[in-house]
């Protein structure tokens, strides 16, 4: 269809900033019900343990406790345990998983009961008057720790610690390496991350006890995806409650893409006390109680020719699942699991992974999901094949990059749309001045300087657009991939969009306004978009995995196509000419030839919503609705490139540069989509040089709060250079693909490629994240022969 | 309880505090000024920075009782008369915030540090909003809005 693109593709500045900025934002925490209780919850401080008692009278006469349960004095509350939604195989051992635990707790932070009061500090006093008798066990951290015969085990009602065991093959994989000139094998650790979102988890759940309705408010990224499993876990009828995400959630990355057990809890809790509930986590509770992402070994071998033309990949990970499993934890590998080839070539491939429990917080979903973790193995491993062929590692990229082109065939089983890597790899070896860098490095090894450069390479290409609901189902996912929108024309000339996913900070309500104001043809300011409320929009399958612009987004797009084409059956009424006699252009429809004859959209709307006049089988209103289930992924793809300077002396690693240059397709707005790569970007460099998330050999989080986890701040970062390659996608109307997790994506492996690089002349082929100056000085002492 | 009288965007307010109560919760709980958030529970993260007389501090650090007399500022008293302050025009023209919640303590912080360095360069705006986290931007347009909010200011 015909618009002009006054809005799309612009940097237009954000419609959610003007009450974030003046302190007028509607953030959970803020939210008071008349005869609010609070929930403080008392929380196992071993990371396993029988729970021989638990005394909450003490808890319960307190000032201010209305109530104090204890798990087993909840037992009836649930009709099933906490959801999990991804069940990858067949046989994967699923344990139950309830809210406030009954028997056994199996990592510090799972609940073993709840103290109700009149203020949160009431609560939070109160829960330290619960005796709890604990029998504690042996406990196991670490997944191969847990897969050894004598393991501890972390359900006793399982033979063993292993939850599953998916695998995936493409062609002879063994003739593929039996050819092969070299071998290279690797292995890596994903250190355990803690997503941090800025804005804590909090939940308030109200009853109506008369008519049985509940209104749940959520810190969630997926409110229509949490009403249907809130109704499953409480057994309340689904139409019966009311998911609302705020208007502003505060960040998620994942962390907030589940179903939790205090928002199962205050549900039931104000079922059962018939007044609003609430709770607020603390950041240092959230550390235990929120998912935590990554927590992976990796093995992966790569057969190539002697030039470095790869052949084939084996691939065999153990994945953290944590004590239970969360919503779709299961499933996260396999979100990476046709990306250990990453954009490269070869005739076979063979991907094995085994989730594992261990007594510690359950992981999930963190940004990339799965996606980083491929990317990092198969962008750290082809450098480790650059060295042992003597090929630069720009050039091996170069050689094995898929050719450009659409569908097109990878050794890990899918065919991706708008393969076309190269010019992202020239692209920013030209931001970098490739050369001119290799002849400063040159002379800072000749120079023996104390302090040595290298540059590390990322050429990722990822998968988004979850995702056509087909796949899914091969998948065993349990849920579809579609997303939903209704745009309304109101009787003033304003827009309505009522979109299905929820966003929280990524800027959808501008972003859909640019769409829906230039399709419709009417100012951006005219445009409202509503969301993350169930019963303002009943459809959405919501936001995580990029998913929104290329599935959401559509839907949009879509529902604006289906408004302009009943806009055009009404003015051909109006102006009594055949729809094909008109013209549309910027939400105008002119009569072809005879340009002075018009309907405007404004004008349209009036006359839908007065329907004084309507063509014949027309209903009143100009508004549509779209459910969009994408034919296929999107593959967004580029290179990102790192410059570090590492003290050989510290091993002190300072980040100089860092270029980012993606592809995700047309931009719709392109300040939003820079900050979408700087974000992510930041997280990345972040799991590469900084976080990590550590345990105990009992349980314990050793980083257990803000002050030991390293979340870095702005003096940890360089500014960032993005450029993009525009590639649309042929899987949908817009061509868009997704960005919002492609920095976290491509960015850890330039990271450490560098480290590695800068590093090299002394014989340091590899450097764990995060690569803190101990590690690195540990690596150099390593290669040189000393003491590490 | 302890009574105590503070300033705060102007407005003098008396109240009867718990000794325990920290200055954020006062501000958010009893003025009900709830644009100052808490982001963790061990003074790391900066999401609660205010202005305690001219000073950025954060304010979960504070005891309310401490700001006994003192004058205050949060985020809700930036603008005047409807206009925005320089910062706040500068963060939504340079997209220096995404879901918002550090923006608050990012602003005050931002604004403390400018009247002490009205032109600093890129690497003292990043060391000095070091104590103040963000997980959306990469602060790679906080920076950028800092130093457009300091040109805005000096010029």
């Amino acid at each position: 269809m015909a618009t002009a693109e006054k809005y799309v593709g612009g940097g237009v500045p954000r419609k959610e900033d003007p009450k974030l900025l003046t302190g007028q934002g509607q953030f959970l925490e803020g939210l008071t019900l008349p005869g609010m209780l609070h929930a403080a919850l008392v929380r196992s401080p071993y990371g396993s343990a029988r729970i021989e008692s638990v005394d909450v009278s003490a808890a319960a006469a307190a000032d201010g406790v209305v109530a104090a349960y204890s798990g087993a004095d909840l037992a009836d509350e649930w009709a099933a345990g906490l959801p999990m939604a991804w069940p990858v195989t067949d046989d994967i051992r699923i344990p139950d998983h309830w809210p406030v635990a009954q028997d056994v707790a199996r990592y510090v932070g799972d609940a073993v009961a709840v103290v109700v009061a009149t203020s949160r500090n009431a609560a939070l006093d109160a829960a330290e008057l619960v005796e709890v008798d604990y029998e504690v066990q042996d406990a196991v951290v670490d997944v191969e720790a847990a897969l050894a015969d004598d393991a501890p085990r972390v359900h006793e009602s399982f033979d063993d610690n292993k939850s599953y065991t998916w695998t995936l093959t493409n062609g002879d994989v063994d003739a593929a390496f039996a050819k092969a000139d070299v071998v290279v094998k690797e292995r890596y650790t994903q250190p355990r991350l803690i997503p941090n979102a800025m804005e804590p988890r909090a939940v308030v759940a109200q009853s109506v006890p008369s008519t049985g309705d509940f209104t749940v408010w959520s810190t969630t990224q997926i409110p229509h995806v949490a009403k249907v499993l809130f109704a499953l876990t409480l057994g309340i009828p689904e139409s019966q409650i009311r998911v609302i995400a705020p208007s502003d959630v505060g960040g998620g990355f994942g962390s907030k893409l589940n179903v939790y057990a205090e928002e199962a809890l205050c549900i039931a809790l104000a079922r059962r006390l018939g007044k609003p509930v609430k709770w607020v986590a603390g950041r240092s509770e959230g550390y235990l109680a929120t998912i935590h992402g990554r927590d992976q070994v990796q093995e992966i071998e790569i057969a190539a020719t002697v030039d470095g033309d790869i052949l084939g990949y084996r691939v065999n990970i153990l994945a953290a699942m944590g004590a239970y499993l969360q919503l779709v934890a299961p499933g996260v590998p396999l979100l990476g699991a046709f990306l250990y080839c990453g954009c490269y070539g070869g005739e076979a491939y063979h991907f094995e992974c085994t989730g594992v429990f261990t007594n510690t917080t359950p992981t999930d979903a963190y940004r990339g999901a799965g996606r980083p973790e491929a990317t990092y193995a198969i962008e750290r491993a082809i450098d480790a094949l650059a060295r042992k062929v003597g090929v630069d590692v720009a050039e091996i990229r170069r050689r094995n990059f898929l050719p450009a082109g659409d569908m097109v065939q990878s050794p890990g089983g899918l065919a991706f749309d708008s393969a076309n890597y190269e010019p992202a790899l020239d692209r920013a070896l030209e931001l970098l001045d490739y050369d001119g860098f290799r002849s400063d490095q040159a002379e800072r090894r000749e120079s023996g300087a104390g302090k040595q450069i290298g540059v590390g390479f990322s050429s990722y290409v990822e998968i988004c657009g979850l995702a056509p609901s087909q796949v899914l189902a091969s998948l065993k996912y349990a849920a579809g991939g579609w997303d939903a929108a209704t745009v309304r024309m109101l009787p003033t000339g304003k827009a309505e969009v009522v979109t299905g996913s929820s966003p929280h900070g990524q800027g959808h309500v501008t972003s859909w306004s640019q769409i829906a104001a230039d399709m419709l043809g009417i100012p951006y300011e005219d445009v409202t978009v509503l969301h993350g409320d169930t019963h303002v929009a009943p459809h959405g399958m919501n936001t995580y995995g990029s998913r929104s612009l290329a599935v959401a987004g559509v839907a949009v797009h879509n529902a604006c196509d289906r408004v302009v084409d009943k806009a055009r059956g009404l003015a051909a009424h109006l102006l009594e000419v055949a729809p094909e006699d008109l013209e549309y252009e910027a939400g105008t429809f002119s009569v072809k030839g005879v340009p002075d004859r018009t309907k405007s959209m404004p004008e349209l709307a009036f006359a839908a919503w007065t329907a004084h006049s309507l063509p014949e089988d027309s209903e009143p209103g100009l508004e549509a609705h779209c459910v969009y289930d994408p034919p296929n992924f999107t593959f967004p793809f580029g290179t990102h490139v790192a410059v570090v300077e590492v003290d050989t002396e510290t091993g002190a690693v300072d980040l100089v540069r860092y270029i980012a240059v993606d592809d995700c397709g047309p931009v719709i707005n392109p300040v939003i989509v820079d900050g979408q790569v700087h974000g992510g970007v930041a997280q990345g460099i972040a799991a590469a040089l900084y976080e990590e998330a550590t345990y105990a050999e009992d349980g314990t989080l050793e980083t257990a709060s803000m002050v030991n986890y390293l979340v870095p701040s702005a003096a940890e970062f360089p500014s960032f250079e993005t450029d993009r390659t525009v590639t649309p996608s042929t899987s949908n109307p817009m061509g868009v693909k997704g960005i919002g997790e492609a920095g976290t994506i491509g960015s850890a492996p330039a990271v450490i490629n560098a480290v590695v690089d800068a590093l090299s002349h002394l014989g340091v082929t590899d450097v764990p994240m995060p690569a803190s100056p101990e590690r690195v000085w540990r690596a150099i002492q390593a290669a040189q022969g000393g003491e590490a | 309880m302890k009574r105590i009288s503070v300033t705060v965007n102007g407005v003098r307010h008396e109240a009867d505090v718990e000794p325990r109560t920290l200055l954020v919760h006062f501000i958010r709980e009893q003025l009900e000024l709830t644009g100052t958030n808490v982001g963790c529970d061990t003074s790391s993260c900066g999401a609660c920075t205010i202005l305690m007389n001219g000073q950025s501090v954060k304010s979960c650090t504070v005891l309310a009782v401490q700001a006994d007399g003192a004058e205050v500022a949060t985020v809700e008293g930036l603008a005047s008369n409807g206009d925005w302050h320089p910062v706040q025009k500068a963060f939504h023209e340079n997209h220096g915030l995404q879901c918002g919640f550090c923006t608050p303590g990012m602003m005050m912080a931002t604004v403390g540090y400018l009247d002490e360095n009205p032109a600093p360069t890129e690497d003292e705006v990043r060391l000095a909003l070091e104590g103040n986290l963000c997980r959306c931007t990469g602060y790679h347009n906080i920076v950028k809005a800092v130093l457009a909010a300091a040109d805005d200011m000096g010029s």
